[in-house]
C-alpha cells in the first residue's frame, strides 16, 4: 500500500531533520571542539584564562571585572573598569546593556516612606542622563578632577527643567507660570536660578510633572569632559574587559599614589598593555583593565 | 589616525573583501546548485532521507516539502525546549516555558533568531547546539534554496519543474555553509571565541578584588560563525556579539561582518550566472550595494555627530557600545545586521542616537533586500525588479518584461502579495501592542521612544531580521504568542508567493528582447529599483517613523 503523498513528505522532513542535527548539531561542534584543543588555541578555546602572581586563577582576560570592595567602592589601588549593566555588574551569568534611549532625561524620584510591590523601600527609578551626571561627578571626584558635563548639575543628575504654561505654536512656553527642576528632589538647591523670570523649584517627589514642557540645559560645561565617555557608559555586553587610554591615564596618578610609586611607572604599565587598532583601522585603543592590574600586583604589590 | 579616518577604512576594506570574493563565492554556488554529480556522503543523506535526489519537483510540491520540512523542526524544537531538564548537558536549566518554546522555536525555524530569552540563563549546550544552531545551518539553506527555485523559475523555459528542495537543502548545507563555517569557526577561536562544554558552576572564579565571577562557556565558536554566515543572529548570550566570548577583538568582529554580508551579495554572482547573463546578477549587487552604502554611511555618520541629549552629555554615542570596537565599527555592524536579516548586534540599539536608531529600523523595513538574509535578500529583490519593470511597463505602455519573461497579471499579483505581507504585519501588529495594555505595559522607555520599542520588534519579527531595541520586556505571553506569529507569516507566506511566482514563470517561453524592453542591466535600471525600494518604504512607514525616532530626533 502507498503511503498518501503528504505523509511521506512529513517522513523524508523527519529523517532529514535527524541527520542534519547529526551533521550539524554533534558532528560540526564536536569537529570544531577538537581541533580547537591543540596547542595555541585550546587556552583560547578555554576561555584565555589569567592567572595571579601565585598561580591563583583570576579569571578571563576577555571578561572584564569589578574592583570595588563590597560596599561597591572602587578600591583604589586597582584600575576601574566601565560601567555595567549586567547584574549587580559584570556577571556573565546576566550580560546586558542598559538599553536606556538617548532622549531618556527623566527621573522618577522616590518617594521618602513609599513601598513597592515587593515591599522595599520606593527607589524611583533614575533616567540615563542622570546615571551618566552621577558617574561623571563620582569619577571625577575620585580622580581630582572636574565631573562637570553638558546637561548635568552640579550636584550630578540630569539638568532637566519642567516648564508650565501657554504653549506657543511652536510648542514652547514663552511666559513659563511655573518651572520645576525635575530630577532634584527637594530639599535640592536647584540648579538655576531663574528660567525667563520664573524662580526654579525643586521637585516635590511623587508629584506629576507630565504636564510641564521638558526642557535640558545645556550648561557651560565643555564639550568634551575631563572624565571620558567610556567612564560614564555601560557598554554593550556588561563585560567590557577594556577602557580606553584616556580613561586609563586619568586613573594613573590616583592607582600610583595607592600603590606608593611613581605615576611615570603606573603609565609606562599602562602602556604595555594598551592594545592599537588591529591592522591600524580596526576598533579603537584600549587598555585591558584586568591584565593592567594584575601585572601591576605582580611589579608592584598594593600593601594596604 | 583619526577614527573618522579608521572607520572609513574598515568600511572600505570590507567593500573589498566582499568584492574578492564576490566572483569565485558566487561560482561555486553556482556550481554546487546546478551540478548533475552527488557526493558520496550526498547520497548517504538521500538515502536515509528517502528521496530520488535526480526527480525534480513542481512548485506545489517544493512548497509543501519547505513547509513540511519546516512544521517538523518546529515541533523538534519546542520539544527539546520543553524537555531539556531531561537530556543532557542541560546545565540544570529548567524547562522552557511554553509560550518561551514556542516563540523561540518559530523564530529559529524562520531564520529570525529574536530572542525573548537569555541565553546564558535559559539555554543548555545540548539545546543550543542540537537545536538551535541545527537551525541555524538549516533555516539559512531553506532561503537558499527558495532563491535557487525562484531563480531557476527566471532561467528555464515551458517547465514546470523547480529543482529538488531536498537537494538543494543538502547541498547549501553541506557545499556551502559548513566548510565556511569549519574553517571561520576555527580563525574565531584563534581571536579569543570559546568552544568548550564547560558547566559554569564548575568554572566560578574567585576575583582579584574579591568577588566571585562564573565563566560562561560552551560551544559558542561553532554556533556563532554559522548565526552570523546564515544571516541567523541569535546569541549564544543574552549579549549577543557584544559579549567578549562571542566576538573577541576589534578584527573578529571585522569577519564577522564579512560573514554577515558574503553569502546575500555573492548570491547574485550565482543569480547571474544562472541565467546566463552575469551582468544581470552586477545590476541586482548594485541595486543591493547602493542601498547598503548609503544606509551604512548614514548610521555612521548619525552615531559619529552623536546628536541628542546623552549622547551630548557623553560627548560619544558609547552607551551600549564596547570599548574595542568604538562607535563607528558598532555602526557599522548594527547597520550590515539589520540591511540582512541578521539581527545579530555587537551594540545595543536602544541606546543608538534617535536618528542612528532609525536606520537601523528603516534597514528592516526596507524589506531585507539590500542584501537582505542569505536567499530571502535575493528573491525579494527579485521580486522588487519584477515590481520596477512593471512600474516602468505601465509608464511607457509596453508589456513589461523581466529576464525574457512576461510580467502577466499573474505575476505581478504574486509580486504584490509578496510586498504586502510585512508591512500588514509590522502595522497592525505595533497598532495591537499600542492598544493593549500588555502590549504597553512591555515598554522600558517612555514617550516616542516606547513606540519605537515596539514597532521596532514587529519589524524586526515580521522582516525574520531579529534584533531588537531591547529595553522592549519581550518575555510574556502577549510579546511571545504575537511576535511568533508574525515571525511565521513573515516568513512562510512570502515564500509561498515567490515559488508560486517561480512556476508561473518557469511554465513561460523565451520572449527575444526588443526594441522595447527595459534593459535590466544599465545603471538606469540599478537607480530605478532602488527608487521604487525606498518609495514603497517611504510610503508605507513614514507615518510610523514620524511617530516614533523622527519625533524623537529632530525637536
Amino acid at each position: 500500500m502507498r503511503m498518501p503523498s503528504w505523509i511521506r513528505q512529513h517522513l523524508a522532513a523527519v529523517r532529514a531533520l535527524l541527520v542534519f542535527t547529526v551533521v550539524c548539531g554533534i558532528a560540526y561542534p564536536l569537529a570544531v571542539w577538537a581541533v580547537a584543543q591543540v596547542p595555541g588555541l585550546n587556552d583560547r578555546a578555554n576561555g584565555s584564562i589569567v592567572k595571579t602572581a601565585d598561580g591563583r586563577t583570576a579569571g578571563s582576560a576577555l571578561i572584564g571585572q569589578a574592583f570595588t570592595d563590597n560596599n561597591g567602592d572602587p578600591l583604589r589601588q586597582y584600575f576601574q573598569s566601565r560601567p555595567s549593566a549586567a547584574g549587580d555588574g559584570y556577571d556573565p551569568t546576566s550580560t546586558s546593556a542598559s538599553n536606556l534611549g538617548p532622549e531618556d532625561i527623566l527621573d522618577t524620584l522616590p518617594v521618602p516612606g513609599a513601598k513597592d510591590e515587593e515591599d522595599n523601600p520606593d527607589e524611583g527609578r533614575q533616567s540615563l542622563l542622570t546615571q551618566v551626571c552621577e558617574r561623571s561627578k563620582a569619577v571625577g571626584e575620585l580622580e581630582g578632577v572636574s565631573g562637570a558635563r553638558p546637561y548635568c548639575t552640579p550636584d550630578g543628575v540630569g539638568a532637566v527643567l519642567k516648564v508650565f504654561g501657554a504653549r506657543a505654536a511652536d510648542g514652547s512656553v514663552p511666559k513659563p507660570t511655573r518651572v520645576v527642576s525635575a530630577n532634584q528632589g527637594c530639599p535640592a538647591q536647584p540648579f538655576l536660578g531663574t528660567y525667563l523670570g520664573v524662580r526654579v523649584e525643586c521637585a516635590k517627589p511623587g508629584e506629576d510633572l507630565a504636564a510641564g514642557l521638558t526642557v535640558p540645559i545645556r550648561g557651560n560645561a565643555p564639550a568634551t569632559p575631563k572624565v571620558p565617555a567610556d567612564a560614564v557608559t555601560a557598554s554593550g555586553s556588561g563585560l567590557d574587559p577594556h577602557i580606553s587610554p584616556e580613561y586609563a591615564r586619568l586613573q594613573a596618578p590616583r592607582v600610583a599614589k595607592a600603590r606608593g610609586v611613581p605615576v611615570a611607572q603606573v603609565l609606562a604599565a599602562i602602556k604595555h598593555n594598551e592594545t592599537g587598532r588591529a591592522l591600524g583601522f580596526m576598533g579603537e585603543p584600549a587598555v585591558n583593565v584586568l591584565r593592567l592590574n594584575l601585572a601591576l600586583d605582580k611589579t608592584h604589590p598594593y600593601r594596604g | 589616525m583619526s577614527p573618522t579616518t579608521a572607520g572609513i577604512l574598515f568600511l572600505g576594506s570590507l567593500v573589498l573583501a566582499l568584492a574578492l570574493v564576490y566572483r569565485p563565492l558566487g561560482d561555486y554556488m553556482y556550481r554546487a546548485y546546478s551540478g548533475t554529480g552527488h557526493l558520496r556522503g550526498e547520497r548517504w543523506i538521500y538515502r536515509l532521507v528517502g528521496v530520488k535526489p535526480d526527480a525534480e519537483q513542481r512548485w506545489g510540491v517544493y512548497a509543501r516539502s519547505v513547509l513540511a520540512f519546516s512544521v517538523v523542526s518546529l515541533l523538534f524544537l519546542y520539544g527539546l525546549q520543553r524537555l531539556q531538564d531531561r537530556l543532557l548537558l542541560s546545565l540544570g536549566m529548567d524547562p522552557v516555558k511554553p509560550d518561551q518554546a514556542w516563540n523561540t522555536a518559530v523564530s529559529f525555524v524562520t531564520n529570525t533568531n529574536w530572542q525573548s530569552y537569555s541565553g546564558e540563563s535559559t539555554m543548555g549546550h545540548l539545546v543550543q547546539m542540537t537545536g538551535l544552531a541545527v537551525q541555524n545551518f538549516v533555516s539559512a539553506a531553506v532561503g537558499m534554496a527558495v532563491a535557487i527555485a525562484l531563480v531557476r523559475g527566471f532561467a528555464r523555459t515551458r517547465t514546470d519543474q523547480l529543482g529538488n528542495f531536498w537537494v538543494d537543502l543538502t547541498r547549501g548545507t553541506v557545499r556551502i555553509l559548513l566548510p565556511i563555517a569549519f574553517v571561520a569557526a576555527l580563525i574565531l577561536v584563534s581571536g579569543g571565541v570559546v568552544q568548550n562544554f564547560w558547566n559554569p558552576a564548575d568554572h566560578t572564579v574567585a576575583t582579584i578584588a574579591g568577588g566571585q565571577q562564573a565563566i560562561t562557556g560552551g560551544p559558542v565558536a561553532s554556533q556563532e560563525v554559522i548565526k552570523e554566515l546564515g544571516t541567523n543572529g541569535g546569541g549564544f548570550y543574552n549579549a549577543n556579539s557584544a559579549h567578549p566570548f562571542e566576538n573577541a577583538t576589534a578584527w573578529t568582529n571585522w569577519l564577522e561582518i564579512f560573514l554577515i554580508l558574503l553569502i546575500p551579495f555573492a548570491l547574485t554572482r550565482t543569480f547571474g550566472r544562472m541565467v546566463g547573463q552575469v551582468r544581470q546578477g552586477y545590476a541586482i549587487a548594485a541595486v543591493m550595494g547602493v542601498l547598503a552604502l548609503a544606509s551604512i554611511s548614514l548610521t555612521m555618520l548619525f552615531q559619529g555627530i552623536h546628536h541628542g541629549t546623552v549622547p551630548t552629555a557623553v560627548g560619544a554615542a558609547t552607551e551600549g557600545t564596547e570599548t574595542r570596537f568604538g562607535v563607528l565599527n558598532s555602526a557599522v555592524f548594527a547597520a550590515s545586521t539589520t540591511l540582512t536579516s541578521t539581527g545579530a548586534v555587537n551594540s545595543f540599539h536602544d541606546s543608538y542616537t534617535s536618528l542612528g536608531g532609525m536606520m537601523t529600523l528603516f534597514n528592516m523595513m526596507l524589506g531585507e533586500v539590500a542584501p537582505g538574509g542569505v536567499g530571502a535578500g535575493l528573491y525579494g529583490m527579485l521580486v522588487l525588479a519584477v515590481i520596477t519593470v512593471f512600474v516602468a511597463g505601465l509608464m511607457v505602455g509596453r508589456t513589461p518584461e523581466y529576464l525574457g519573461k512576461k510580467i502577466g497579471s499573474r505575476e505581478i499579483k504574486f509580486a504584490s502579495l509578496y510586498f504586502l505581507i510585512t508591512p500588514i504585519l509590522v502595522l497592525v501588529g505595533t497598532g495591537v501592542a499600542m492598544a493593549t495594555d500588555s502590549g504597553r505595559a512591555g515598554m522600558l522607555n517612555s514617550g516616542p521612544h516606547g513606540l519605537s520599542e515596539v514597532l521596532y520588534a514587529f519589524t524586526s519579527a515580521s522582516n525574520n531580521n531579529g534584533s531588537a531595541f531591547a529595553g522592549l520586556t519581550v518575555n510574556t505571553v502577549f510579546y511571545d504568542t504575537a511576535l511568533g506569529l508574525c515571525m511565521a507569516f513573515g516568513r512562510f507566506l512570502p515564500i509561498i508567493f515567490v515559488l508560486a511566482l517561480a512556476g508561473s514563470l518557469a511554465r513561460q517561453g523565451q520572449t527575444p528582447a526588443s526594441e522595447g524592453t527595459l534593459p535590466t542591466h544599465r545603471p538606469q535600471f540599478v537607480g530605478m529599483v532602488a527608487g521604487v525600494t525606498v518609495v514603497l518604504v517611504a510610503l508605507t512607514f513614514l507615518p510610523a517613523l514620524a511617530l516614533g525616532p523622527l519625533a524623537e530626533g529632530i525637536h
